[in-house]
């Protein structure tokens, strides 16, 4: 077995290939059934999702085709194009400054980027439009020195719009991209611009003909993961006053109690969701990166320093995107804080934090153990149907929360009355709503939504491990259950802690679901905010978004010393 | 050859420095605490879930807790009885009819009647037959087989600019005059208190007229419909519009809002007009209350409702929240008083209600939300 092991190996070409006769190896069906389960459960809000779909008439299809389409299709790409471009700009841009060249503040710089990863989106918009508003500090500033009274007395940029949502939106998800491909240069980068500077070529050839084609499956992975996200999001963007297209699946839902048409746009959504993520697999597919002798850029490579006006360019560009996508909403909420700081501290907060790191870390939990599976079996199965469920499973993540929620409950709160009624008729004890009634939906929904952060790290975390470690696993005598424990799973821990840390602040941001799911007695930190918000009074949670932040600031610093040296 | 494989094994190694890149033990350490902590939460969530009261009433609420809070404090101080609310926005009914025969939910509070009107059609709402509540309430302002009543009523006005508007009279149909080109402002056409509004529109004069009457109101819009209603008064503030649609209420709490004082410089560039006080009177919503079809504590949810409907618990919502109490002769807070006096608009909710759909695919129809300039 070991020899056919052997040849399968031999060529990276070769490897693309999945070799029928050799894919199920000792211990494999075990993973794929289990992952089958797996995918079917998260798949699963999905299925009613599209059971809720076949519900409709042509009616409201047809409203759907002729009045919404038309209008907030256009939009939503517009948005999602320049949401991409910018923060795939940002993002590359700055993680390769970063990564190459040393300048004033480059230390703190390269961990400060992922600063605004804490701002959940609604927070972002919130204190962007505070920020750019006619009573904002900028306006008022523009109006002190123009000595204008009225805004009809000069132009001012509007944050309320298509650009202003894309630019409020990449400024905290660019972070995404810029960690892909920090990550890569970290690994590949020294070695390849080490060998073309020793042949003469100079920065702009470097950056173009080298780095640019290197970041490039990291970059399109960011930028998938940002745009997803903008997907999902309704807070934001009710907001700042854009109509997407999930703008309009809530309102055919709610104000035109059409749930099968909200649920056929939904749809509809995730076709254009499953598209990136083939183009995103498409693009990693054509570079597989397990570099034999991947070498850590920090030990051996020297920085370049920047002098003069270079390093000042350089310093500015990298401290933009924090000062931007943190600094502006931080400074607002912090400024609330400061205004209600003599009510004192609420106490429930307390308890809200308490919650969120409850239900965040357990989440997490499950879903790197899940995510780790689930990519192993797709390195073991190498079969296509395995890799179509895995890759199903992600895309709750551009499912609003709301959705994926109603998607949880309805079914779970089915079962759960089922087998009360069961229980009831057959012992006289009723059991009441067992899932439904525990929080146990809202880790199922955190699960659900955030797979696609496990999973995704974990491929990728095992796509730069040879195959031939497995093999050689294998051939001193190995099961697969024991490759994966005794010779994997100690390769990949940062890529999992990293995974973990992830799945971790996108469980505390998480709002929507939770709203939804929560069962009575439980608030969050970021329900805890909603209550506020909903009333308009945003100014009063200024401490508890300030504990959002903050509880996300922890983790990324961790990620960033998980995934680079500490010296770097 | 096993030997080479070792070798290769350890060759491959991603980032095979001095250095490992998981700062070992430390890290480790900060993971371990930060279960620990969860475990303690966890631990925590688990036991206040099972902790429950015998004499309770458990509350399904689009209103955010806080703002019913003194009137559930003065409940809870007469009848001894435990309120828990459990505050949800949207999908409140899906989860309820979701819950079934199990749901805790005993009495749903909601604003809008698109809500409440849902919430009966969906079935998850019993009719309650109390004497003291229909007492209280105004057959218009309740389901007349008692699935649904009413608490307070909203009413949707204009606001405009003291200094740049200088009549004091106005009616909905006049806001497409060419004469507000580019001055008019509101929030989303897709927001539940303005396809309240339409809907009446569509009530009075038909689909055709209503769709003819949304583009008018579009093309005299000052910009992207945005923000809530407060942002409107904001807008008239800063100069950018002249008039705004939003409801009363808000205007009270921007003038005594303390700790935000410029929110009273918005409040006082702006004065409330009635729409159409010489006709059919000003669009009124009203927000409400419902007893759920599997309430457990049923009894308790039905001296909840008796209770809200009452004189003193209708005095405090005119004094805290600055809405209209439903129960004839309560008091209205004086500084809702000094707008001007409300003629409502008599047309039934229940009409409202039905034609919220037409009035939500016209805003889709016309692109309302893309604003003026399309």
């Amino acid at each position: 077995m070991s020899v056919k092991a052997l040849n399968n190996y031999r060529t990276k070409r070769e490897n693309r290939r999945p070799n029928r006769s050799s894919v199920f190896v000792r211990g494999t069906m075990h993973f794929v059934v289990f992952t089958f389960i797996v995918s079917l459960f998260i798949i699963f809000p999905m299925v009613s999702l599209f059971v809720l779909a076949l519900g409709g008439d042509g009616e409201s299809f047809m409203h759907i085709l002729k009045n919404v389409l038309p209008r907030v299709g256009p939009t939503t790409i517009i948005l999602l194009i320049e949401i991409g471009s910018l923060a795939a700009f940002a993002g590359f841009t700055s993680a390769w400054l970063v990564s190459f060249y040393d300048f004033p503040g480059r230390r703190f710089f390269s961990w400060a980027l992922m600063l605004p990863m804490a701002v959940p989106t609604y927070l972002a918009a919130y204190g962007f439009v505070e920020f750019f508003s006619f009573t904002g500090p900028i306006q008022k500033l523009f109006r002190h020195l123009g000595g204008y009274t009225s805004i009809r007395e000069y132009w001012f940029f509007d944050i309320r719009s298509t650009f202003g949502a894309a630019i409020v939106l990449s400024l905290v998800l660019y972070p995404y991209v810029y960690m892909a491909v920090r990550t890569v240069f970290h690994f590949q980068g020294a070695r390849m611009v080490e060998s073309a500077r020793s042949t003469g070529a100079g920065r702009i050839k470097i950056l173009f003909r080298i780095l640019m084609p290197m970041a490039r499956p990291a970059i399109v992975l960011g930028v998938t993961l940002a745009l997803m996200e903008t997907i999902n999001d309704i807070g934001a963007m009710e907001h700042l006053g854009v109509e997407t297209l999930t703008f309009s699946v809530f309102s055919l839902w709610l104000n035109q109690d059409d749930m099968a048409g909200a649920a056929q746009l939904s749809l509809f959504l995730l076709i254009i969701i499953f598209v990136l993520i083939k183009l995103e697999r498409w693009a990693r597919q054509n570079r597989r990166f397990h570099d034999n002798s991947a070498d850590s850029l920090t030990s051996k490579y020297r920085k370049e320093v920047l002098t003069g006006w270079q390093a000042l360019l350089a310093s500015l560009f990298t401290a933009m995107p924090v000062l931007l996508g943190f600094g502006i909403p931080f400074s607002v909420m912090a400024g609330y804080a400061w205004d209600y700081l003599d009510e004192g501290f609420d106490p429930k907060l307390f308890e809200a934090l308490l919650t969120s790191f409850g239900f965040a870390s357990t989440a997490a939990l499950i879903t790197v153990i899940l995510a780790l599976v689930m990519a192993y079996s797709v390195r073991i199965a190498r079969s296509p149907v395995v890799t179509l469920f895995v890759r199903l499973a992600s895309v709750g993540y551009a499912i609003p929360g709301t959705i994926v929620a109603l998607g949880i409950f309805l079914p779970l709160a089915m079962i759960d009355n089922y087998f009360d009624s069961l229980m009831r008729h057959g012992f006289g004890i009723s059991t009441g709503l067992l899932i439904t009634g525990s929080g146990a939906t809202m880790i199922f929904a955190y699960v659900v939504r955030f797979m696609a952060m496990g999973e995704g790290s974990l491929e990728n975390g095992m796509q730069k491990i040879s195959p031939r470690v497995d093999m050689a696993s294998r051939s001193l005598g190995k099961t697969s259950f024991q490759t994966l424990r005794l010779v994997l799973l100690p390769i990949l821990k940062p890529v999992m802690a990293t995974a973990f840390l992830l799945v971790f602040i996108d469980s505390l941001k998480e709002l929507s679901a939770t709203i939804t799911l929560r069962p009575f007695g439980i608030n969050t930190l970021s329900t805890y905010i909603y209550d506020f918000a909903s009333r308009s009074r945003v100014e009063e949670t200024g401490l508890a978004s300030l504990m959002v932040m903050a509880a996300g600031i922890i983790p990324v610093i961790l990620i960033m010393r998980t995934m680079l040296d500490r010296r770097d | 050859m096993a030997i080479n494989l070792t070798e290769t094994i350890m060759l491959e190694k991603p980032n095979s420095t001095e250095r490992p890149i998981m700062s070992g033990h430390r890290t480790l350490k900060i993971f371990k605490s930060v279960f620990a902590v969860s475990g303690i939460a966890m631990t925590l969530i688990i036991s206040s879930l099972s902790a429950k009261a015998a004499d309770e009433v458990n509350i399904y609420s689009y209103r955010q807790a806080e703002l019913i809070a003194p009137l559930l404090e003065k409940f809870t101080m007469q009848t001894g009885i435990r309120t828990n609310v459990l505050f949800l926005k949207k999908g409140l009914v899906d989860r309820v009819k979701a819950e079934g025969v199990n749901s805790p939910a005993d009495l749903i509070l909601t604003v809008d009647i698109g809500r409440l009107n849902s919430a009966k059609t969906s079935g998850v709402t019993r009719p309650v037959q109390s004497a003291i509540i229909a007492g209280n309430t105004p057959a218009e302002y309740r389901d007349p087989s008692g699935h649904w009543f009413g608490v307070t009523t909203r009413a949707r006005v204009i606001f405009a600019s003291k200094e740049r508007v200088l009549q004091n009279k106005i009616t909905y149909e006049e806001l497409v005059d060419p004469k507000w080109k580019g001055r008019i402002c509101t929030r989303s056409g897709q927001h539940s208190y303005n396809i309240g509004l339409f809907a009446s529109m569509i009530v009075h004069h038909g689909e055709g007229h209503t769709e003819k009457w949304l583009r008018g109101v579009k093309a005299n819009l000052a910009r992207k419909p945005q923000g809530n209603d407060r942002a409107q008064a904001k807008a008239i503030f800063a100069g950018e519009c002249d008039l705004g649609i939003g409801n009363t209420y808000y205007v009270g709490k921007m003038q005594t809002n303390e700790k935000k004082p410029e929110q009273k410089e918005w409040a006082a560039s702006m004065k409330v007009l009635f729409p159409n006080v010489d006709g059919r009177g000003s669009h009124v919503n009203i927000s409400g209350m419902a007893m759920a079809k599997h309430a457990p504590n049923a009894d308790n949810a039905r001296k909840l409702m008796e209770f809200l409907s009452s004189g003193a618990a209708q005095e405090i919502y005119a004094e805290v929240v600055f809405e209209y109490p439903v129960k004839p002769g309560t008091k209205t807070s004086d500084l809702v008083r000094r707008f001007g006096e409300l003629i409502s608009d008599k047309l039934s909710l229940q009409t409202i209600a039905e034609n919220r759909k037409a009035a939500s695919r016209l805003v889709d129809k016309v692109g309302y939300n893309d604003g003026p300039t399309s």
